[in-house]
């Protein structure tokens, strides 16, 4: 059995349940965060936006603001100091508006009252265009252009020789055998389509930033709520048109992000930064809620088109699928979000006839980006219902379906992957099944329903996988630099950030291990540009599956060094050195009782080493074996390792008024090796409640472009009242690749959640639930 | 327009001269720089400003300042004002119960201040008691185990704590 135990762990400090070493300043509310920061002589900055769109501005007047006590600057769009374009798809400040975040003009005041009366006070005239809002409306054939680079379909594929509204960069194909073939030889073939809205990260910190000119370097300094510190520092040297060597970004600690604190952090932080170098003052802009909804990417809307089909044993022959995601006016994420789509648009499941096409769209609407799963949640909600959908239609149960067709150690993915690794998902579904009682249940609801109008009880079980790191996206490439002191604390420094995950710990943790030393004795440096390299960003659920993997380096290479030291001191080889609570020592006085004439001590190591001028400190960078794929077939390795998911919701729905209850969750979780388990809860928790919201509560609401429900009074998410009863269950399972064997987890933690409790709600209705939210309105529609 | 404001914050008595139109939030912040009390909407939905006025847990961000004449008001920065965890910031650091922790200073006082008002909560109140703060991170399963841990006095009798 691969049950996660406690004392499973061969290590000191892996696998164990090591509190949050940034938990102190958290608790005592003594962490700053972007917000918090005020420097003297300081402006606040903020942004002027028009509420129709797209429409073409004709004039700015800033007559009246600019006579307001206390307005320090305004850049307008047609200002000859306005840079307009950001180095990526965005714009800092636009006159042809193509989108509810867009800004016009930007303004510094010394106080957030005049700030806010001045942005009030600047009249905007423009000629409102024609918008294109949807994803069907963005194909049709008369529809106006929204960017130039956008291309038209040719025999259904996205082609460079027409003009349209898709983003060509983010078409993917899958071509895998010959569906037309596999579907002749199926008993069942159905078709089915699915809906999606976009949704908000709605991390409760809104986005902050500060830019200033630090006398101690001559840098431009910024210091701000960034999920990927250097991403963020393109924009602010962009912006400032300086060097990016002149340009310094700190991260502050940061107030959640699940990958939203991306493009939106860089675009403001590019504004304060124009504002900075026009007033030479320090500038500090802070989202509203309002601004932070409006201006920051969603989790892709996706309508997807699937056709599947199997034999009456339900073995899948074939798979046929069309995913088109909605990309807002500008984007620079679905390029690389739908490579993902396209890997897993066939699930978790081994189908010898694949062909899925995969591509993005642009519409007049706020942004598609990274949200927890990078497109996996919706596309494990589509392909679950399909499965679910493919039993009923099979009359088979729809965990039997599964069962048949799950990835296998041996099996080939929809990209013709050979999996060599050990896979325990079908362990892990019986696991689940036991725990939950599923069959009885299942038999036990479907009789209730049966006398029940009003109540309806649902169960469903999804699988899935999630490709562990950036794969084939890119380079999974880091650095980490270690420095010991003389008195045998230690300095951790990587270019990956802490955004509330957990980071810090889990790197103490791997640090620590190697060296022998306990955790009080590490401190992490959190990012600063200036201080290490770029390590790619902290995305991807990457950060100790992959990031880590230079720490462990590092830690290992520090720890050979101190241990040749060590051996020559106590007089041994240096194959008898063990090391654990700051000791070295003899390994066959190992573990307990070791003779102290027979130890060293870390600290007195770390002193001896600095007078004698020794080696203290290591830099160590990880570059992973690259993995062979083809973008124009979607054929080859994707990930080098793969998370494996199942989930089980129940539900009770009532039937009156629309109302789903989570009953339970119970969520099975393939960890590789757990590296800190309370802290993986916390993520299995968090993904489980997320994913809730995703099921039943959330959706961006739009009326031609404008965001509808712009806080959260109406942008609904789940509160403690709304929390389930949830049963976590962590498996461990072997793989080469990994930091420790560690696979991702942030992402594979939320990703099948919404899925399995829109399963659970057509089981309760028996019917296909084709559209996320479950709303009340939705259930009602189901029911008639 | 200026207003003097007399209030205690802390078990302190603080006057300061505010805005007529300012928000209890900013005067914390801005003015006072009380900077564990965050600001995450503004409309009085999640949870992140809140402060104990009067006994009672508030949102600050709606609350007008100058309404708090005379007012007895803590902050997250009273809980440890001696140097020492209050039971409840420990428990929340042992359970895991927070994570990027911006929504954090106020769980801690909603769950301070619901076991002064119910030493003896069932897990549904201490669920009701913190339902006014959201946090995006966690799924508020350790946070209401945080809670029941205090309540079952683990701090008081370990002496990790005051109180």
């Amino acid at each position: 059995m691969s049950l996660f135990e406690y004392t499973s762990s061969k290590y000191n400090l892996i696998g164990k349940d090591i509190k949050r070493v940034d938990g102190l300043e958290k608790v005592t509310g003594k962490a700053i965060y972007a917000a918090d920061l005020y420097k003297k002589n300081m402006l606040y900055g903020g942004n002027v936006r028009i509420k129709e769109y797209p429409a073409k501005i004709n004039k700015v007047n800033i007559d009246e603001a600019i006579k307001i006590p206390g307005v320090v600057e305004i850049i307008t769009c047609f200002d000859k100091k306005a840079k307009k374009h950001s180095w990526a798809d965005y714009c800092y400040l636009t006159d042809e508006v193509k989108f509810c975040g867009d800004v016009v003009a930007i303004v510094a005041a010394e106080s957030k009252k005049t700030l806010d009366k001045a942005i009030k006070s600047i009249k905007v005239e423009y000629e409102l265009q024609e918008g294109v809002y949807t994803i069907e409306d963005a194909l049709k054939e008369d529809a106006p252009i929204i960017r130039e680079k956008g291309v038209g379909l040719v025999d259904g594929i996205p082609s460079k020789d027409k003009k349209g509204n898709i983003f060509r960069d983010s078409y993917y194909p899958i071509r895998k055998g010959d569906v037309e073939e596999g579907f002749k030889k199926c008993d069942v073939i159905i078709e089915r389509e699915f809906t999606v809205p976009f949704i908000d990260q709605a991390y409760i910190e809104p986005e902050a930033c500060i830019v200033y000119h630090d006398p101690k370097d001559g840098s431009i300094t910024g210091e701000a709520s960034a999920q990927n510190p250097f991403f963020t520092r393109r924009y602010l040297a962009d912006a400032s048109d300086c060097n990016m060597s002149e340009a310094r970004l700190i991260q502050r600690t940061l107030g959640g992000s699940f990958g939203g604190k991306e493009e939106g952090v860089g675009v403001q932080i590019g504004r304060a930064a124009m504002l900075h170098k026009a007033t030479g003052r320090p500038v500090k802009m802070v989202n509203t809620r309002e601004e932070s909804l409006i201006d920051s990417s969603k989790r892709h809307a996706i309508n997807f088109k699937y056709k599947i089909g199997a034999t009456k044993e339900g073995k899948i022959l074939a798979i046929e699928g069309t995913l088109v995601a909605n990309c807002g006016a500008y984007n620079n994420q679905t390029q690389f979000m739908n490579w993902r789509a396209s890997v897993h648009s066939a699930g978790v499941y081994e189908i010898p006839n694949v062909k899925t096409d995969t591509y993005g769209v642009f519409t007049n609407n706020v942004h598609g980006g990274a949200m927890r799963g990078y497109s996996s949640p919706q596309v494990i909600f589509a392909q679950e219902q399909l499965m679910n959908e493919l039993a009923r239609a099979l009359d088979m149960d729809s965990v039997e379906l599964r069962r048949k067709n799950i990835i296998r150690q041996n099996s080939r993915t929809a990209t013709n992957q050979l999996i060599t690794e050990e896979v325990i998902l079908e362990e892990m579904m019986d696991e689940l099944l036991k725990r939950t009682d599923y069959y009885n249940k299942k038999k036990e609801y479907e009789a209730f329903n049966k006398n029940s109008a009003k109540i309806k009880k649902g169960i469903n079980l999804v699988s899935s996988f999630r490709g562990a790191g950036l794969g084939a996206e890119g380079v999974d490439a880091n650095g980490a630099f270690i420095q010991a002191t003389e008195d045998g604390s230690v300095i951790i420094n990587t270019g990956l950030a802490e955004n509330g995950q957990g980071l810090q710990t889990a790197y103490a943790q791997i640090a620590a291990e190697p060296l022998g030393i306990t955790i009080d004795k590490i401190h992490f440096h959190s990012v600063d540009t200036h201080a290490i390299a770029d390590s790619g960003m902290t995305v991807a659920s990457r950060g100790t599956t992959m990031g880590a993997q230079s720490m462990k380096l590092a830690a290992e290479k520090l720890a050979m060094l101190f241990k040749e030291h060590a051996a020559e001191k106590l007089n041994i080889s240096i194959d008898r050195i063990a090391c654990k609570d700051n000791y070295f020592y003899d390994i066959d006085d190992f573990p307990a009782n070791y003779r102290s004439e027979k130890r060293a001590s870390f600290k007195d190591i770390c002193n001896e080493r600095l007078w004698d001028g020794k080696q203290m400190a290591v830099y160590e960078w990880f570059r992973p074996a690259l993995n062979e794929y083809d973008h124009h077939t979607g054929q080859g390795k994707a990930f080098p390792t793969y998370t494996y998911n199942a989930c089980i919701a129940e539900v009770e729905i009532d039937t009156e008024i629309g109302e789903i209850k989570v009953k339970k969750v119970t969520s099975g979780l393939d960890c590789g090796r757990v590296i800190n388990p309370n802290m993986i809860k916390g993520q299995m928790f968090g993904g489980i409640v997320m994913g809730i919201g995703y099921a039943i509560t959330e959706e961006i609401e739009l009326n031609k472009g404008k965001i509808l429900n712009d806080n959260f009074d109406s942008y609904i998410l789940p509160t403690s009242m709304d929390v389930p009863e949830m049963d976590l269950v962590l498996f461990e399972s072997e793989t080469k690749e990994g930091t420790f064997g560690a696979k991702s987890i942030g992402e594979p933690s939320t990703e099948a959640v919404a899925a399995a409790i829109a399963g659970s709600v057509g089981h309760a209705l028996n019917k296909n639930v084709n559209h996320l939210p479950c709303s009340l309105e939705s259930i009602l529609k189901y029911i008639d | 327009m200026k207003l003097m404001l007399n209030m205690t914050i802390n078990n302190e008595k603080i006057s300061v001269e505010i805005e007529p139109d300012s928000r209890l939030l900013d005067v914390l912040r801005d003015d006072l720089g009380l900077l564990g009390t965050k600001e995450g909407c503004g409309v009085g939905e999640c949870g992140a400003c809140t402060v104990i006025i009067d006994g009672k847990t508030a949102n600050s961000c709606v609350t007008l300042a100058a309404s708090m004449e005379g007012c007895d008001i803590k902050t997250i920065e009273y809980l440890s004002k001696n140097g020492k965890l209050h039971p409840m910031q420990k428990s929340f650091i042992d359970n895991s119960a927070l994570q990027c922790g911006f929504c954090t200073p106020g769980f801690v006082l909603s769950g301070v201040n619901l076991l002064e008002r119910n030493p003896n909560p069932t897990e549904e109140e201490i669920k009701e008691g913190i339902s006014g703060n959201i946090c995006r991170c966690t799924g508020y399963e350790q946070i209401v185990k945080a809670v029941e841990d205090v309540r079952d006095e683990k701090y008081i009798k370990d002496g990790a704590c005051d109180e």
